[in-house]
């Protein structure tokens, strides 16, 4: 009975058996097994294996299963318990800094808990496609030669889908989508205001919308066809059928092909309805039809491309590159590049304009998570400053520790589980603080497109990951520090045990956390400041108690007719769009040099809309007449204009002719007065060339009131009256204009309450750390200061000598925010804007004074406590 | 739990360890097992029979030496022990009484 080497049986077998075998059965079970095996080796090596492994699994019985008890890793478990009860010993004994650090850090971690809500949902954007990772757009990017206009936009042309529709053949689908459809549509008496897409056939190959009836295939295929999503259909048709249901839209009527379920949140594509891209391609002729089918025409087209499994974009980059060639190559003054996006980099992706939905940039969340990081981080200095401070205290524990035999790296082990305890801890009241702060972070944030921001078991997991990650960052340093203690030492002579150790550190600490709360006031001030700055610019036209009304399609001057019947209405005046808003349009314009052409922002307005808003006229005066149905006749140009067509003066000007290019057709013009430069786009823009002309009906889009009213409401009620009378589908709006620019102004506003928050955020946890150091400091001079007091020190001069080191700190902090503010809004933040606040002392200074006087109260706040104490009781107990 | 009673499988068991005296391990008691009785058994099934004859206190056990193709894992020998010895001679005796008030004539025929 030899043994061979090779004859014992595969190590891996072996292991599962001493995996679960009791260890007093182990040896001679296994060695009963090896006696087989080298029995069954006669039947073959396989053979053999296979009847061992099913012997193993025979044996797997309740006798022979090792008792848990006896495994390592309940003596980590043992170890965790015995740490968990000191930890909270611990806390419960030192209130004060266990409730600075958990106040600190549940204020931050409830920000970080809506950060990371509102970041996953944004990650979760268009994953809900079945072929997500296999659907591209293609987007575009513009460049003008001459005017040197660059434009990276997410839409492209109708022309190069098709092109690759017809040439390219590795791709499983490819849709056209376009933006803006618009109608009111009514069954019997029942009408509504929907707002959608256009869609070319594949719309329902491409992405997996849900459709609750209606074919798929099919739905599309016809002019006219319209797509329903589940609530407006409901609304709408209430329970009847509305599959092959005949609609009336305001020019056109359209089939109903089919219900889809409602658009999910997280998807970039949002709309109500869904209209066949033919129903557009079918109406088209001549020129307008050459345009839509044009290559430069990639304003308003979308187009998705899905690849099979497995794909490689290289070809398709490869065929798009030779079509952008071919056509560039035609073009004169412009190039247009194409690029292939992956759905799923849409949202959050690159900052393009003219997107079809929902979108956010990479840039905006890494300023969010930059901003969070900076409260998450002050909170956790606070914990490492405080705990660094204390461990001296705790010098005796660890001594005894290290005696009975714990290692360096338990004792490391038992301190960061102190802090991922308090951090644990503090996630629970960070999430009731999260819930508070919701709704404001919401309005701050999703004000153009709602968001689910329910918190999930998901994010419950990243929320206890994301607050052990913080307690590791937090308690890093003080567990480095005191397992580090020497063990004699700690326990001879625990006064003197290194007090300066980490003081730099803790120092630096707390200058970084002022900095940063000082940034953010400053931040907050320069913000503020600005939004007032644009709210009280002189735009160069009047917009006081003016009430714009969008008409929605309806007659403007039947609806004037209406409203002049009210008292309080002294004026009405009509326009195409609201200047100074960001509302903007802009044609060609050329003078007497056929070759030279003018970008020209325009707007169209009747007689009245230049002396109702005050417009100051240098040379002539409005236009003479209004008119109706011819073309219009009149412009009046801004002096900007004039100065750019190199009209000598503003009194030449009138009755020259100006001809402006409205899509295909040249308007020639006479100019019949001249207004001085007004901010026609918002203010952070500059001045540029406008000209106003006159419009017909069909161009107004707006009436402007001017109201003479001593109560608001009432007349408010008057005019909705008026409008309900003559609209019955649309919702009445009007808004003031002053109203309506401090909208277009939100930016800042939103800019001013996101730092203003951060920063008393900010400010609060830093104040809280100071004062916990404070305390400390002042608890270990206490017999100093006794004997300093004893001796004849005065108050003021006891107040000097302990609040010193801390003033020294805070000058340091506002040396290195001021500057740095300084640099960052006047370089960054405030850089592209034409018209802009100075930043001056005041807001520079006020940050930082603030911040000052809040740190300078809670120093002398202790200091105070401190000194007034009778020096006798601090010296008695010696 | 732990029952006194000697079940059959139990007593064959427990009857062979007797026969095979000091050489009465694991493997050597199914080969027996399989000699004598013709039975084949498994060594699981043997194994758990064992541990509960050890759980019943009929037998005793303890280590020999190990030996190489156990991959110099040591052998666990068995011992009937006194109470084992009791039971088996027990489950005899009644055996025994039984068969002698057996009239002949139940067999004839057979034997």
């Amino acid at each position: 009975m030899k043994k061979k080497p090779n004859t014992s049986p595969p190590v891996w077998l072996d292991r599962i058996l001493e995996f679960y075998c009791k260890s007093d059965l182990l040896e001679d079970l296994q060695g009963d097994l090896h006696e087989y095996y080298y029995r069954n080796l006669k039947k073959g090596k396989v053979r053999a294996n296979l009847i061992y492994l099913l012997d193993i699994i025979k044996f797997f019985r309740l006798y022979t299963l090792r008792k848990p008890q006896n495994s390592v890793s309940m003596n980590f478990l043992h170890l965790l318990s015995n740490n968990l009860k000191t930890s909270i010993r611990s806390l419960g004994r030192n209130r004060l800094f266990s409730s600075i650090n958990i106040i600190g850090l549940s204020i931050s971690m409830s920000i970080g808990i809506l950060i990371l809500t509102y970041i996953t949902n944004l990650l979760s954007y268009d994953t809900f496609h079945d072929k997500s990772d296999q659907i591209y757009r293609i987007t575009s990017s513009y460049h003008n030669a001459v005017s040197q206009d660059k434009f990276n936009v997410a839409s492209t042309s109708v022309f190069i889908g098709e092109k690759i529709r017809e040439s390219y053949s590795g791709l499983e689908h490819i849709v056209t989508l376009r933006n803006g459809f618009q109608d009111d549509i009514a069954i019997k008496n029942h009408a509504l205001s929907v707002g959608g897409i256009y869609a070319s056939e594949e719309f329902f190959d491409t992405f997996s919308f849900e459709m609750v009836s209606g074919d798929k295939s099919t739905a599309l295929q016809q002019p006219n066809s319209m797509v329903l999503t589940q609530s407006i259909a409901t609304k709408l048709f209430k329970k009847t059928n509305p599959i092959g249901a005949i609609i009336e839209g305001k020019d056109k009527s359209y089939t109903i092909t089919g219900v889809m379920a409602d658009i999910p949140q997280n998807s970039h594509l949002q709309f109500e309805a869904l209209v066949s891209l033919k129903t557009i391609e079918h109406t088209l002729q001549g020129r307008e039809k050459a345009d839509f089918y044009s290559w430069s025409s990639i304003w308003s087209n979308y187009v998705y491309i899905t690849l099979p499994e497995g794909h490689d974009t290289n070809a398709l980059q490869q065929k798009i590159r030779q079509i952008t060639d071919a056509e560039n190559a035609q073009q004169e003054n412009h190039t247009i590049n194409l690029h292939l996006e992956s759905l799923l980099d849409i949202v959050p992706g690159k900052e393009l304009s003219n997107q079809i939905g929902p979108s956010t940039a990479w840039t905006a969340i890494y300023q969010i998570v930059l901003l969070t990081l900076i409260v998450v981080v002050s909170a956790c200095f606070n914990y490492t400053n405080l705990s660094v401070a204390r461990s001296l205290r705790r010098a005796k524990e660890v001594g005894v520790r290290k005696i009975v035999g714990a290692s360096r790296w338990l004792i490391f082990l038992q301190f960061i589980m102190e802090a991922v305890i308090i951090s644990l801890f503090s996630l629970a009241i960070a999430y009731l603080l999260a819930l508070v702060w919701k709704p404001y972070f919401e309005a701050i944030f999703m004000d153009d497109y709602p968001m689910d921001m329910t918190f999930t078991l998901t994010h419950g997991i990243y929320f206890i990951g994301f607050a052990i990650a913080i307690g590791l960052l937090a308690g890093i340093a003080p567990a480095m520090a005191v397992s580090r203690f020497q063990v004699l030492s700690s326990l001879m002579n625990t006064g003197q045990l290194k007090l300066l150790k980490g003081l730099n550190l803790r120092r630096a600490l707390i200058i970084l956390q002022f900095a940063l709360s000082m940034m953010f006031i400053i931040g907050a001030t320069i913000s503020y400041r600005q939004y007032q700055y644009s709210l009280n610019f002189d735009l160069g036209f009047n917009t006081k108690n003016i009430l714009n009304i969008p008409l929605k399609g309806n007659d403007s001057g039947l609806l004037k007719n209406e409203l002049e019947q009210l008292s309080e209405i002294t004026q009405i005046s009509k326009s195409k769009i609201i200047p100074s808003t960001g509302n903007r349009s802009i044609h060609g314009a050329k003078f007497q040099d056929p070759q030279d052409s003018v970008m020209v922002n325009i707007n169209y307005a009747d007689k009245n809309y230049l002396p109702a808003h005050e417009y100051e006229f240098i040379a002539g005066g409005s236009f003479p007449f209004d008119t109706d149905q011819e073309n219009p006749k009149f412009v009046v140009i801004n002096d900007f204009l004039r100065k750019r067509f190199f009209i000598e003066s503003p009194e030449k000007a009138i009755g020259q002719t100006l001809t402006i290019l409205r899509r295909s057709e040249a308007m020639k013009l006479q100019i019949t007065g001249v207004v001085t430069d007004f901010q026609h786009d918002r203010i952070n823009s500059k001045v540029g060339p406008c000209a106003i002309i006159q419009g017909q009906t069909r161009d107004f889009e707006y009436l402007n009131l001017q109201v003479n009213t001593s109560n608001i409401t009432k007349t408010m009620d008057k005019i909705e009256a008026v409008w309900s009378q003559f609209d019955t589908i649309h919702p009445f709006e009007a808004q003031f204009y002053d109203d309506e620019l401090q909208e277009a102004y939100a930016e800042h506003e939103r800019l001013f309450k996101i730092f203003g928050f951060l920063g008393f955020l900010a400010i609060s946890i830093a104040a809280m750390g100071l004062l916990g150091m404070a305390v400390f400091t002042t608890e270990t001079r206490l017999k100093e200061i006794s004997i300093r007091k004893i001796l004849g020190a005065s108050e003021s001069n006891l107040l000097l000598t302990l609040s010193k080191g801390f003033l020294w700190m805070l000058f340091i902090a506002s040396a290195i925010a001021i500057p740095c503010s300084y640099l960052f809004f006047d370089s960054m933040v405030l850089e592209d804007y034409a018209n802009r606040v100075t930043i001056g002392a005041v807001e520079l200074l006020s940050g930082a004074v603030l911040v000052f006087v809040l740190g300078w109260l809670t120093i002398s706040w202790q200091a105070l406590l401190a000194i007034r104490m009778n020096p006798a009781d601090t010296l008695r107990n010696e | 739990m732990k029952g006194t009673n000697l079940g059959e499988f139990e007593e064959i068991v427990l009857l062979t360890i007797a026969s095979l005296t000091t050489e009465a391990y694991s493997v050597n008691i199914v080969d027996d097992i399989k000699r004598l009785t013709g039975r084949s058994t498994k060594l699981g099934v043997v194994h758990s029979v064992l541990s509960r004859l050890e759980g019943k206190g009929f037998i005793t056990s303890s280590l020999g030496e190990p030996t190489k193709e156990r991959g110099g894992r040591r052998k666990r020998f068995f011992e009937v022990s006194h109470t084992g010895k009791i039971a088996l001679i027990k489950s005899k005796e009644q055996r025994d009484t039984l068969w002698s008030v057996i009239p002949k004539t139940v067999f004839q025929g057979i034997q």
